[in-house]
């Protein structure tokens, strides 16, 4: 039956339902605030839709789990907050190692180390720069509204089965516990999924299937190497994805993505209505990240303007964009704050006029 | 004179679940014999079609390499919640793994404890043999009191190291287990007995049982530095003081 009516839900229910919705049918997590709610609703949802939902002791065992379910063929998730997905960086790093399809949330929380459990966007650099060990890249969606995060973990389903790797959503503590109304998905019927022949399903009339990362002959694992390296290519030629705010006139930009983009839209508003030609680039994959659109941007605009909940990590691929084009100023607040739509005005009168 | 082999039967030869590569083992080294055990388990099950070999890290992480079954390769210590993910999301799997001390004892204590506790339908064979292979003879968990490792140089101080886990026993206190065993195979009666337990514990898991864990006393001539004959009398003597044989747990 098609699901047609809105439905408020907080950011970490909604995403639970969106994998339930794209044909996910193992779901193995750990607690851990702010996303616990993901993990709850999994445990009273998933086996009503016949899926395999498992409180791991860890999160280095849930993360393991879904390299055993996705080498297995099924589409899998794991969810989690910053220090947790520390944990699961070894085991991404051999998803990754083994070309297999795994979601990963991840509701970032301040950092590092404990830090707290307020919004944060201080996993910047482990999401889109490897995280774990060795050369390997993550497709990272940084969704900045509830309805986008269903959208979003729908598109990590089917992103991380077309490029058999992991895809990370990159939420963060004020996403996962915020409600807002939701239509949800056409559910996927897991069955209807092509099949993948690599999988480990039994050597049943045809040669073993091996999944592996382990490729003891250097010449061998350069030639997986490179070959993944290839897909990475692809995929930074097809999948940037990024979204620009009444940049046609703008004079100064403001950069933001997740949440951030979200107060930074009203930032320009505000801007708008007192005569300010304000603009946002917001980068909704934040691997591959939007390079070409912020190049084109650095020739008409004289700043660009990075606005994150972090010290400054996306600026640096600003910057990389942008060289010496343009202005790449930084403002950001660390520990949790959140910066208002004041706040970003304060700091983009700075520079503009 | 050639002999022919026409009128000749067949009583020994390479199971079927083996391909024909050949074993990467140092001589002497029991794992090649467990190996082989599994193998012939998985053969006399007819299971071969429906079996997932979870290879180790360490002396036996090209193990799949060598089976004619579907396979996959563990991260250290993580075997046990791969071959959870597996079997839940597809029952019909036989699903093993296969584990050393290091790996399943240290590293990996967490998922090995927890599959155990769970009572995943899978099997675990644990090769004990006291020491780190791979690597080249590091202290192991299970590492004898006393014992040389190249990082315990002065033998292993139970103050400052620890003492040898009994895996076997502490996964026998856990409810879920239906089948908890120690074998050894320094001499014909254990291999018997170590090839019969292997076997059971794949069949409990197509019997849908529950969690089988056989834990194999084993040598590791290489870096004990001593020859098989010498390596086998020291399980017999000395290792079986600190791990006893036998059956912990049988509830099928």
């Amino acid at each position: 039956m098609a699901k047609i009516d809105k439905v408020l839900m907080s950011g970490n229910e909604a995403m639970a339902e969106a994998a339930i919705c794209a044909g996910c049918r193992s779901y193995f997590g750990y607690p851990i605030t702010p996303q616990n709610e993901l993990l709850e609703y999994m445990s009273a949802h998933m086996p009503n839709a016949g899926g395999v939902f498992i409180q791991a002791e860890s999160e280095i065992a849930a993360i393991n789990m879904c390299y055993g379910a996705a080498a297995a063929g099924m589409r899998t998730m794991t969810s989690s907050s910053s220090p947790g997905i520390s944990l699961k960086t070894e085991g991404i790093s051999y998803i990754a190692g083994a070309d297999l399809p795994c979601v990963v949330v991840n509701v970032v929380r301040g950092g590092p180390g404990l830090g707290n459990i307020a919004p944060a966007q201080g996993d910047y650099f482990q999401a889109t720069k490897g995280g774990g060990h060795g050369d390997y890249h993550m497709i990272v969606l940084a969704p900045s509204t509830i309805p986008e995060s269903v959208e979003l973990v729908m598109l990590a389903f089917e992103l991380a089965d077309r490029y058999r790797g992991p895809v990370m959503v990159l939420a963060d503590g004020m996403l996962g516990q915020m409600m807002e109304p939701v239509v949800l998905p056409e559910s996927i019927d897991p069955a209807t999924l092509p099949a993948k022949q690599w999988a480990i399903t039994g050597a049943r009339g045809r040669e073993a299937n091996l999944v592996t990362s382990f490729y003891l002959d250097p010449v061998e694992l350069n030639e997986m190497d490179v070959r993944r390296e290839e897909r990475y290519r692809e995929i930074e030629k097809n999948e940037v994805r990024y979204e620009e705010y009444k940049t046609e006139d703008a004079e100064v930009v403001v950069a933001a993505f997740g949440s951030m983009a979200r107060i930074s839209r009203t930032a320009v508003r505000m801007a708008r209505s007192e005569g300010i030609k304000l603009g946002l680039l917001r980068p909704i994959s934040v691997w591959p990240f939007p390079y070409e659109p912020l190049r084109a941007l650095s020739r008409r605009v004289g700043t660009i303007l990075t606005v994150e909940m972090n010290a400054g990590q996306m600026v640096e691929d600003v910057r990389l964009a942008v060289a010496e084009r343009a202005e790449t100023p930084f403002y950001g607040q660390l520990g949790g704050l959140v910066p208002s739509p004041n706040d970003i005005l304060r700091e983009v009168k700075r520079y503009a006029g | 004179m050639p002999v022919s082999t026409e009128n000749m039967v067949r009583v020994f030869g390479r199971p079927e679940s083996l391909n024909e590569s050949a074993f990467s083992y140092c001589p002497g080294c029991h794992h090649g014999v467990v190996t082989r055990m599994i193998a012939q388990a998985i053969d006399e099950l007819n299971i071969r079609e429906r079996t997932v070999v979870i290879a180790p890290v360490g002396c036996s992480v090209s193990m799949y390499q060598w089976f004619r079954c579907d396979g996959t390769q563990a991260a250290h210590g993580r075997a046990c919640a791969i071959a959870t993910g597996i079997k839940r999301v597809n029952p019909d799997l036989i699903v093993f793994t296969y584990q050393g001390d290091g790996d399943l004892a240290a590293i990996g204590t967490a998922e090995s404890i927890h599959a155990a506790n769970r009572g995943e339908n899978i099997t675990v064979v644990f090769i004990n043999n006291q020491i780190y292979g791979m690597t080249g003879g590091q202290m192991a968990p299970t590492t004898l009191l006393g014992q040389w490792a190249t990082s315990c140089p002065e033998g292993r101080d139970g103050r400052l190291a620890g003492h040898p886990i009994r895996f076997a026993e502490m996964v026998a206190q856990l409810d879920a287990p239906v089948y908890v065993t120690r074998q050894s195979l320094f001499d014909q009666k254990r291999l018997i007995a170590a090839g019969r337990a292997i076997k059971k514990a794949f069949r409990y898991q197509v019997e849908e049982k529950g969690y089988s864990l056989v834990e194999v006393l084993t040598n590791c001539p290489t870096n004990w530095r001593m020859g098989t004959l010498e390596a086998n009398k020291h399980l017999a003597e000395v290792v079986v003081n600190t791990f006893p044989l036998g059956d912990f747990v049988d509830r099928g």
